[in-house]
């Protein structure tokens, strides 16, 4: 599953977190990387336990309890970089590269009452900053070929197809320069 | 029933023939064990029998092993199909570091084009 490929190109910069900004709804969304407390996974669970169930993709998020936890300690994993958009103390949304070999895999998901208000493409820019600043070289996904928002948000901030032959799009985005041996 | 279960090495496919194997010994159906050519599989066809015969053995479960040759997925249908085999049975896909279920490409092609019902085991 190594044999993926990555544009050769970099991809547009973006700034880390901490950051803020007015969702279309008005409310005051931060964005942060995740700190590691058990408040945030506390609240991160609240999110994923309202997560409404036509929004999963690919099994994730699981639907019940014990099974969010057991998914998040795996991502919440300190080789793993999470970021998190908050509405005051209540999670609007989460990203996170996990990796895996040379590469991290990214997910998104903003709760149903965040959604088309702006702020998935804040928190992926966001989770994108994070990982060039923290040497994250290669990023790729899967997203369900129906699923039009998440494809055109993913094209938006910079990911290219680079698998359309299975039952999930996979794209791909490079964030830096692969290191010296191939550079010049 | 008359069951097939398609295995090619793959750990879904592992765990798929273990909880067959167990549902075997408890309803008594009709078990095939067809061995294809994954290429993504990590094991042989020589683990993948001894790994069959040792779980037969183990829960006292009857069931014919044969190894398909060709496309792996076609192979499948073909001999569910031509054979009256009431249900075809596949490993339900790897998980990614994300923790994403990803099917296989056996699994798409025999979900997409065979006419005997389906299981993905999870």
């Amino acid at each position: 599953m190594s044999d993926r490929t990555f544009s050769d190109a970099v991809a547009d910069p973006y700034d880390a977190p901490p950051l803020s900004f007015t969702d279309r709804e008005d409310r005051t969304i931060e964005v942060r990387a995740h700190d590691g407390s058990d408040e945030e996974l506390e609240a991160l669970v609240e999110m994923y336990d309202a997560f409404d169930p036509s929004d999963r993709a690919q099994g994730i998020p699981p639907g019940r309890e014990d099974r969010i936890r057991d998914w998040l300690e795996n991502i919440l994993d300190e080789d793993c970089l999470n970021v998190i958009a908050w509405d005051g103390d209540e999670v609007a949304g989460h990203a996170t590269l996990v990796p895996d070999g040379d590469a991290y895999e990214l997910a998104i998901f903003v709760h149903q009452t965040y959604q088309r208000a702006g702020i998935g493409t804040r928190l992926i820019k966001a989770l994108l900053g994070y990982g060039r600043e923290s040497g994250v070289e290669k990023v790729w996904l899967t997203v369900e070929r129906w699923n039009r928002a998440a494809v055109g948000l993913y094209q938006t901030v910079g990911f290219e197809t680079s698998d359309a032959e299975s039952f999930e799009l996979e794209m791909t985005i490079r964030l830096a320069e692969p290191p010296d041996e191939e550079g010049g | 029933m008359k069951v097939l279960l398609g295995i090619g090495g793959s750990d879904d496919s592992m765990r798929a023939l273990e909880t067959t194997v167990e549902r075997t010994a408890e309803v008594g159906d009709d078990l095939t064990v067809a061995i294809v050519d994954n290429p993504s599989g990590e094991r042989s066809r020589e683990d993948m029998e001894a790994r069959v015969t040792e779980l037969l053995d183990e829960r006292g479960v009857d069931a014919a092993v044969r190894a398909l040759d060709g496309d792996p997925g076609s192979a499948l249908v073909d001999l569910a199909e031509n054979e009256g085999f009431d249900q075809l049975v596949l490993g339900g896909g790897e998980t990614s570091p994300m923790g994403k279920i990803q099917i296989g490409n056996i699994a798409e092609f025999v979900l997409l084009n065979s006419h005997v019902t389906v299981t993905l085991v999870r």
